[in-house]
């Protein structure tokens, strides 16, 4: 078919070059009051309905989280990446996009994909040591978690590019690290977005520390929202603990993006409140005392405290979310206390469309071994 | 995902008469046809536009099919790899080209953590239908970064598919079979074959691409090459007709996966076998034809298994890259040193 002749989607924008505030935006202080004027940059606290939702997903995210880390502790996963104390910027950011938008989370994201609607079997299969992943990535319009750092985010552009190309109007959302912002995939996702005006929106989660190596040796911007400008797209600096913002701020990109309007860039600012995995040793290169002050800027809390004083959290509310929290740890334990049967044959399968003559000789021989029973104490072992 | 748009290819389904065409030509009419065949196909990369690439390999396409079809993306290999794996996710085909072998190296982390795994990461539920075309080798006076070899890096990466077409047939059909497959193939064009040329009607559909094809019957020796030393195991097949030694040629075509099937038939009749290619023969392509080969047919070989490669030095100045490249007569030399008594 030839080209028909119609408009070409290379658009000529006008380049932004808004600088994001240097103090990060946010909607609700740390007391839990609604700000207005200049600190909001703007934005309207969401609704009452929406808040309270924000909030049951965060509480309910969180005791995943804490069920999980739990579990690892106990041997039950190989690893976890906890996202305690990120869940403002988890949580605000993912209910800004539909089911039939795409989100490219990195292996912190696991509370994210909580509140996407997985399954936490299906979650957690590749920290359990599995299959390096356990769900339906188009069933849930949700990319595998990605552990190579940055790289996601040009998948995110891929595909938000392809949609935009049939037409459709879908938004890539995806999720980025202080750290990662430093890699050379993160700057060539932002420049491809800008410069093809993807429905891209780029969450950066700024929790202050890449392992063991803090903010400061990353990037000597002022915010990492600042890098924004460089590429011609809006960039804004937020309170990631403030869920409000978080979500406002990335819902007004998710539909300017929609609309033709191109990426953004949105830097949360937060914190990793746990180890950066159960094998990390944070004593080694951070204060208690700095883990006190960020405990002090929950964000659970801060939207609690809000609530409370408009008098929209009842009590049968609060019954009613730490109910079906305790169901989704219940669920998680569950579906963490009992092995999975893998078929190691299985290892063949999924490598090629095609079988090839070579892999196929290779499952034969592991075929041969299993039968001679090879592996009878690791299978006793696993059972 | 998106329905399936692919329209039937009418008008290049008749075959045209056979003209004389150049593998740069073969490969400008087979991503023309694949294009217009499917309208998931789309193509990027570095001057892929207007210019119609540095080898022209895109020439005219933007003009036909416009800028949402082939377009010139910003300068970044990775960005260019990472992406195309977005756009495959969402069921386009999209066919990029990395400008010259060594310029490949940037997406190195997006080919072989990505691109390799995601099928079997995600058990099948994730597939990249992609190509990417990759100019390779020398012999063109390539400066510093434009002769490389870098065939090893792809082969040794489970999950990549890697096909080289020597002529100018296969590599019209071998990349229309490539942009149809369903699994992502590095495609690699040997840049010295641009401008050979061969009578094509096309379409055409030569062997499938994970075939290895014998191209010169010989009863002594097997020579297996691919890409560009094809011709050199040819010149050199043509030369032993003098020296009373009838050499049998294998062009591989496909790198990953092997064909033990072609290659061993070939090995068992003739009891010898030589293997050639551009790259450095330490831990090269070569190195795994050899120990295959052996393996599978030890019992059968009068010889050890030769590798005749490039030095173990990185690329050579134009000037000098002659004395790297295997040349007909080095191929006889090296086969000079079997023992042909036994
Ligand atoms: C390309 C790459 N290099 C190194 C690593 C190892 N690594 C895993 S997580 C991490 C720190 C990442 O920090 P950040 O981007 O801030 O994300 P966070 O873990 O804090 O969420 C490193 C170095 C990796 N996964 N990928
Ligand atoms: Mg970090």
């Amino acid at each position: 078919m030839a080209h028909d002749g119609c408009m070409s989607l290379n658009v000529e924008h006008a380049p932004m070059r808004t600088l994001p505030s240097a103090k990060p935006l946010r909607l609700l202080d740390n007391a839990g009051h609604a700000l207005t004027g200049a600190a909001t940059g703007g934005f309207a606290l969401p609704d009452g309905e929406t808040l309270l939702d924000l909030y049951r997903k965060m509480v309910i995210a969180r005791r995943f989280d804490v069920q999980v880390t739990a579990l690892t502790k106990q041997g039950r996963l190989a690893t976890y990446p906890s996202a305690y104390g990120q869940e403002g910027c988890e949580i605000g950011a993912i209910s800004a996009i539909g089911s039939t938008d795409w989100f490219f989370p990195t292996y912190r994201d696991c509370v994210a994909l909580i509140t996407r609607g997985l399954e936490p079997g299906e979650i957690l299969q590749s920290f359990r040591g599995d299959w390096h992943n356990g769900y339906d990535q188009h069933a849930y319009r949700t990319a595998a978690q990605a552990t190579p750092l940055a790289t996601q985010a040009l998948h995110a552009v891929g595909l938000s590019h392809a949609a935009r190309l049939r037409r459709d109007p879908i938004v890539a959302l995806t999720f980025l690290g202080d750290g990662a912002t430093s890699e050379g995939d993160a700057h060539e996702a932002f420049n491809f977005a800008a410069v093809w005006q993807t429905p891209t929106v780029f969450v950066v989660q700024n929790n202050q520390y890449a392992i063991s190596v803090p903010l400061s040796r990353q990037t000597h911007a002022a915010t990492l929202a600042d890098k924004a400008v460089g590429y011609g797209m809006p960039g804004y600096h937020v309170d990631g603990n403030d869920v409000a913002a978080m979500y406002a701020v990335t819902h007004a990109a998710v539909e300017r993006a929609r609309a033709g309007g191109g990426p953004t860039l949105i830097e949360g600012v937060t914190y990793r409140i746990e180890s950066h995995t159960n094998s990390d040793d944070p004593t080694r290169y951070r204060e208690a005392r700095e883990v006190e002050h960020w405990k002090r800027r929950d964000p659970i809390e801060r939207l609690e405290k809000y609530l409370v004083s408009e008098g929209a959290l009842s009590e049968t509310v609060r019954s009613e979310i730490t109910d079906a929290a305790e169901a989704l740890a219940a669920k998680t334990r569950e579906a963490m206390s009992v092995e999975a049967e893998l078929d190691p044959l299985e290892l063949f399968d999924h490598v090629y469309s095609r079988p090839r003559t070579a892999l196929l000789e290779q499952r034969s021989a592991l075929e041969a071994e299993l039968a001679a029973g090879a592996f009878a104490q690791h299978e006793a072992g696993a059972r | 995902m998106s329905a399936d748009t692919t329209t039937a290819p009418p008008a290049a389904a008749e075959a045209s008469a056979p003209t004389q065409l150049t593998m740069a030509g073969a490969l400008n009419a087979a991503l023309r046809d694949a294009m217009a065949a499917d309208d998931r196909v789309v193509v990027y990369g570095e001057d892929v536009g207007p210019l119609g690439g540095v080898f022209r390999v895109t020439d005219g396409l933007q003009t036909q099919f416009g800028e949402d079809r082939i377009w010139d993306s910003p300068l970044a290999e990775s960005g260019i790899i990472g992406t195309a794996i977005g756009m495959a996710m969402y069921g386009m085909r999209p066919v990029v080209e990395m400008q010259f072998d060594a310029f490949s190296y940037p997406a190195f982390e997006q080919m072989v953590s990505h691109v390799a795994k995601m099928r079997n990461r995600t058990k099948g539920r994730v597939t990249l239908p992609m190509v990417v075309r990759i100019p390779c080798a020398g012999a063109i006076g390539g400066v510093e970064h434009h002769s490389d070899s870098s065939e090893a890096y792809w082969t040794s990466t489970p999950g990549l598919t890697v096909v080289m077409p020597s002529n100018p047939a296969d590599a019209y059909s071998m990349l229309r079979e490539a942009i149809d497959s369903d699994d992502p193939v590095v495609f690699m064009e040997p840049k010295s074959r641009y401008w050979s040329k061969a009578p094509l009607a096309l379409p055409v559909t030569t062997a499938p691409m994970d075939r290895a094809e014998v191209v010169r019957e010989g009863a002594d020796v097997t020579l297996i090459a691919y890409g560009p030393t094809v011709r050199t195991a040819l010149e050199a097949a043509d030369a032993a007709v003098d020296e009373g030694l009838s050499i049998e040629v294998v062009d591989l075509r496909s790198l990953s996966p092997f064909d033990d099937e072609t290659v061993g038939a070939s090995v068992r009749k003739t009891s010898r076998a030589a293997v050639i290619h551009e790259a450095a023969q330490f831990g090269g392509y070569g190195a795994e034809v050899a120990a295959r080969v052996t393996e599978r047919n030890f019992h059968h070989l009068a010889a050890p298994v030769l590798r005749i490669a490039g030095f173990d030095i990185p690329f050579p100045s134009p000037k000098l890259e002659e004395y790297h490249l295997p040349t007909a007569d080095r191929v006889l030399a090296a086969l000079d040193a079997w023992e042909w008594d036994a």
